[in-house]
């Protein structure tokens, strides 16, 4: 089996007496989608906070291809290829929509410390943003100031700045929530071709989306991941079903 | 777009057509206010780069200001004493050459805000605001309680520094100086706003998160900005000494940080050209609300009060309305 691109290992993490990670283990491989469900306040984005650097887990380790990340910043670990899309999105406001996008190109080419170029007509840098924003269906709207867009279009940059910086992995935390029936659709099927790019890594609420595309899913249940597997092997757990899925599936 | 770069060249013009004005017609008062508002306007552009594009609220911005005002003082009281600068490990001389005066104070004033930058950077919000003021009074107090270059009382220059050229003691001279340096920084900030540099920097402000999962931090980033941010006001603090022929610790109370940011905010935090607009109208402000009562600084709180309240984006948001954004 080919070696794991993102390896979660023991990771612990509690605030006070709440335990919002207990003893995580959890890989992600090449060319998969390995879905992370759980209801909330399960401790999802507390995970993924650990694993792109944002907290620091009391123990455990964080290995990406191969290295040991753990004590790296966030901004170490994105330059080493986590792409990660945010639950509440988190984009320059004030910026064109092609403005956010040629800011994740550009922190991906890395020179930030230059100060008499006039970086909106760096044509790499550009070619790359509207690349990006072409991908997910922005592109006609890239002059656009980001606060003017809505709620679903955020959703659609931030995943189209995840792919400008050409990522090892994407860390996405609910990229389909408020996209409406059509985003989500699209949005599927993008991703169910973004894999063959990179694994993902994908929190989502959205049952219908996580069921026609992860390879494995990952249940997570009060901090504790309470069962790995297939799309098959996780809707035939009874474990959870009774804590997730729902009780009436069961009566 | 359009409307903000009308008002810059107007802003510029009206900025250059009143000294001229005031040339031709024999009254040099005029000049040197013009001159006046030329140099806080440079210093108002150089805090504008760390709290408009950086988001740093520093107040104690005074310290390079008055650094400046210093390397400017110091340099001119030993050149004209005939004194050496020190002894050990080399002698060194003071100087009246502007050129070098400013380049001493911009070195000065950068490597300062390099300094207190490493440290205030490691906090956030109100706290930053409070250490950056705490390092403002620091430098006060020990430019008051050291006698070596006048302590309280300050220092004086005879004659004011000299530009190769030029006879600076001509006000309309000195004020093409100071001009011209003002355009040179106004140039060297569009261009930075509009670079990579300015790009990442600005998205900090906005959201740290993102620059961040984009691969870059923004310590490095802020740290920066506000040397480069410090040096600005440094070169500023060494005209205004020049301006005056004296320096003295007031160019370092937290009374001077304030000044700078009022300009900053009555122009248009952010805006390249704000603080510009925010200086002119400080001392426009000063000189006719001045004429009318000594406790004219009611009447500017007020103002400054109904820009923060009605008009966020100062002049700046007032006649260019926001930002657009730049393609």
């Amino acid at each position: 089996m080919t070696d794991p691109v993102l390896d979660v290992r023991g990771l612990c993490k509690s605030f006070g007496g709440l335990v919002a990670s207990k003893n995580i283990d959890l890989d992600l491989r090449p060319g998969e989608i390995h879905a992370l469900i759980g209801p909330n306040g399960a401790g999802k984005s507390t995970l993924i906070k650990q694993i792109t650097g944002g907290l620091r887990p009391d123990s455990g380790r964080v290995y990406f291809n191969g290295e040991d990340v753990s004590a790296l910043s966030t901004a170490a670990r994105a330059r080493r290829g986590m792409g990660r899309t945010f639950q509440i999105s988190s984009l320059a406001m004030e910026y064109s929509v092609l403005q956010n996008a040629v800011l994740g190109a550009l922190g991906h080419r890395g020179d930030v410390f230059r100060f008499f170029n006039r970086v909106m007509k760096d044509a790499e840098l550009v070619a790359a943003a509207e690349h990006a924003l072409e991908q997910v269906g922005l592109a006609e709207f890239r002059g656009l100031r980001t606060s003017d867009l809505s709620h679903g279009q955020r959703r659609q940059l931030e995943v189209a700045v995840a792919l400008t910086l050409d990522p090892r992995a994407f860390l996405m935390d609910e990229p389909m929530a408020g996209l409406g029936a059509e985003g989500s659709h699209r949005l599927v099927g993008f991703l169910d071709g973004l894999r063959q790019q990179a694994p993902i890594l994908l929190i989502e609420h959205d049952m219908d989306a996580v069921f026609a595309l992860a390879d494995r899913i990952s249940v997570l249940v009060y901090g504790e991941i309470v069962a790995t597997g297939t799309v098959e092997d996780i809707r035939s757990n009874p474990v959870v079903r009774s804590a997730y899925l729902g009780e009436e599936d069961v009566a | 777009m359009k409307r903000e770069s009308l008002l810059n060249a107007a802003l510029m013009a009206v900025l250059l057509a009143v000294p001229l004005v005031a040339w031709v017609s024999d009254e040099p008062f005029l000049i040197t206010l013009a001159t006046r508002a030329v140099i806080f306007a440079i210093a108002g552009v150089g805090l504008n780069f760390a709290l408009g594009f950086g988001g740093m609220v520093s107040l104690g911005h005074a310290v390079f200001f008055g650094l400046g005002g210093y390397a400017m003082g110091i340099l001119a009281y030993h050149a004209q004493t005939y004194t050496t600068l020190m002894d050990w490990p080399f002698a060194l001389d003071g100087t009246k050459m502007m050129p070098i005066i400013w380049l001493v104070a911009i070195a000065v004033s950068s490597l300062a805000a390099l300094a207190i930058g490493a440290l205030s950077l490691r906090t956030t919000g109100v706290y930053f605001i409070m250490i950056t003021l705490a390092f403002g009074q620091m430098f006060y107090y020990f430019a008051i309680s050291w006698p070596a270059y006048g302590g309280e009382d300050g220092l004086s220059i005879y004659v004011r520094n000299e530009f190769p050229g030029l006879n600076t003691m001509d006000p309309i001279q000195y004020f093409m100086v100071c001009y011209v340096l003002l355009s040179l920084v106004l140039f060297g900030v569009y261009r930075a706003a509009h670079s990579s540099f300015g790009l990442v920097l600005r998205a900090a402000r906005q959201n740290e998160d993102r620059v961040q999962a984009v691969g870059q931090a923004p310590y490095r980033l802020y740290l920066t900005a506000f040397a480069i941010s410090g040096a600005i006001t440094g070169l500023a603090g060494a005209l205004f000494a020049d301006l005056n022929r004296f320096v003295s610790p007031t160019m370092l109370s937290w009374q001077t940080s304030g000044e700078i940011m009022i300009f900053v905010i009555l122009g248009g935090v952010g805006r390249v050209f704000g603080p510009v607009a925010g200086a002119a109208l400080f001392i426009l402000l000063e000189h006719t609300l001045g004429g009318l009562s000594e406790f004219w600084h009611i009447y500017l709180g007020a103002i400054l009060l109904g820009v923060v309240l009605f008009a966020r984006g100062g002049l700046y948001g007032l006649l260019a309305g926001r930002e657009v954004a730049h393609d």
